[in-house]
């Protein structure tokens, strides 16, 4: 048996227990990183398959989503910073190692990219809005030229995206649920997914519905693969990854991850979306907005279980 | 030059002296500490062991938090300290998070402060300001370079140990035991 007790310095609510630093704000971030990058991933794919007229929502309408979500994503970030007047350091240097440098100059190129790809279907999206300068309309016309160019760059830049709102977590070896490698993969399959359930909402056409909801299918399998993956290695994994594991099966976490994310987040609308393949007359909107909410829990679940753990000596 | 330090667990009482002397010279807003004493009791009645020790940041060989800092805020000099330049800190948290000894807390005016090892000090050729007062005389400070330097001597002839080692940080406070 081992007891420790702090006798001075850290029994003082700044520092211990509390060294909890992360709130709401970075869970709301991941998950609306993610799902941009799902969303911008889509656009990019189906414009350079050449499908863009096929497919609307994915590439026009849920276009609309990404640069709000970045946007407001950005907004909790710059929020829970607590020294944030000087927020620029981060564009003063380009630090390899560090996820998060990786993650602020991607954002960097990749929300003005957001933004003029609405800009460049604007006016399909808004006819009856039309634009008062002509040098706009030249704007508009220039940049849907360079469609293609910008969903060839937004391929790799929203996959870079989507991973790295895993890997920031992955990369810090002191919180043993964060460490481990499959988390990058982990968030950027559950970004996609979220992704794929923005366009099921927003398509019109059943075609459009039918194609995301069997992208979105096989998006939930891997990710239940992937998360059974993750709880295998802890199992396999050290005294402090099994400590980890056990806030997610049988600990305070158990009834959120299970469920939350993994029952009504991915298995209950994996099946409503199969039986909705299958013929039967199910509105797509419920499987689609539980994969929303199941990717919201995920990242509150993991950015909060994450910090509890730690290496004890 | 390899700063490190070395605290002998057998001669510490744990009277907190060396972090009110932290929090004295380095100006610690109240409420926060760079270091700070624990009290393990080890084993189960009547066989129980209690070591007390005076813990901070370790100076780490490998150090996560200067790893994952954006801005290079966090940084390592040549003789192995770790500091964190505060106008260049952006208060994100990423080195909190990473570091297994939680030394490293966010500072009332927004930046991340810790442990410098008394880096001004050491320019003046003082000792660190919790190893000059401690009245037991348990803590030693030093270049582990030299291998004539009381540190190095002692980390040769006696037993010791580091904290959370399995973190793989390589951490530079050693501890007697």
């Amino acid at each position: 048996m081992q007891e420790e007790l702090f006798t001075s310095g850290r029994n003082i609510p700044n520092i211990d227990p509390s060294l909890e630093i992360w709130h709401w704000p970075i869970s709301v971030y991941l998950f609306l990183g993610g799902l941009a990058a799902g969303l911008l991933f889509f656009a990019g794919l189906i414009t350079v398959l050449g499908k863009d007229k096929e497919y609307p929502a994915s590439v026009k309408f849920a276009s609309i989503v990404s640069p709000i979500a970045l946007t407001l994503g950005l907004l909790a970030l710059f929020y829970d910073l607590t020294h944030k007047l000087y927020f620029w350091r981060l564009y003063t240097t380009i630090r390899i190692e560090s996820p998060m440098s990786w993650g602020a100059w991607v954002l960097l190129i990749i929300t003005p990219i957001s933004f003029l790809w609405v800009m460049s279907y604007y006016s399909e999206l808004f006819p009856k809005w039309k634009l008062k300068f002509e040098f706009l309309n030249t704007f508009e016309k220039f940049l849907q030229k360079n469609r293609r160019n910008m969903a060839l760059a937004l391929i790799p830049l929203s996959i870079i995206l989507g991973i790295y709102t895993g890997i920031l977590l992955s990369a810090f070896n002191a919180r043993p649920l964060w460490n481990n490698a499959i988390l990058g993969p982990l968030f950027l399959v559950s970004g996609l997914s979220t992704g794929a359930a923005t366009i099921i909402l927003l398509a019109k056409t059943a075609k459009e519905k039918h194609l995301f909801g069997k992208i979105d299918l096989i998006l939930i399998v891997i990710e239940l693969g992937l998360i059974v993956h993750m709880l295998m290695g802890m199992y396999a994994g050290s005294e402090v990854q099994l400590e980890a594991m056990q806030l997610l099966v049988g600990g305070e976490f158990t009834l959120m991850f299970f469920g939350f994310v993994i029952i009504l987040g991915l298995i209950v609308p994996a099946i409503l979306e199969l039986t909705e393949l299958i013929g039967y007359k199910i509105p797509v909107a419920i499987p689609a907005l539980l994969v929303l909410i199941g990717g919201l829990v995920f990242r509150f679940v993991m950015v909060e279980a994450g910090q509890i753990t730690r290496y004890l000596y | 030059m390899r700063y490190a330090m070395v605290i002998d667990t057998l001669k510490c009482v744990g009277c907190s002296d060396c972090v009110v002397a932290c929090q004295t010279e380095n100006d610690v807003p109240i409420g926060y500490c760079r270091d700070w004493i624990t009290e393990t009791v080890n084993g189960a009645y009547p066989n129980i062991e209690l070591e007390l020790k005076s813990e901070r940041c370790n100076h780490c060989d490998n150090a996560p938090c200067v790893r994952c800092c954006p801005t290079g805020a966090s940084h390592q000099l040549d003789n192995g300290i770790v500091l964190v330049t505060g106008n260049e800190c952006i208060g994100c948290g990423a080195c909190i998070e990473s570091c297994p000894y939680d030394a490293r807390f966010q500072h009332p005016d927004g930046y991340v402060d810790k442990c410098t090892f008394c880096h001004h000090r050491l320019e003046k050729g003082q000792l660190p300001a919790c190893v000059s007062v401690c009245p037991t005389k348990c803590m030693y400070f030093g270049d582990l370079d030299n291998p004539n330097s009381e540190v190095s001597q002692l980390l040769k002839n006696r037993k010791h140990k580091t904290l959370a080692p399995e973190a793989g940080t390589k951490p530079q406070v050693y501890y007697l035991i």
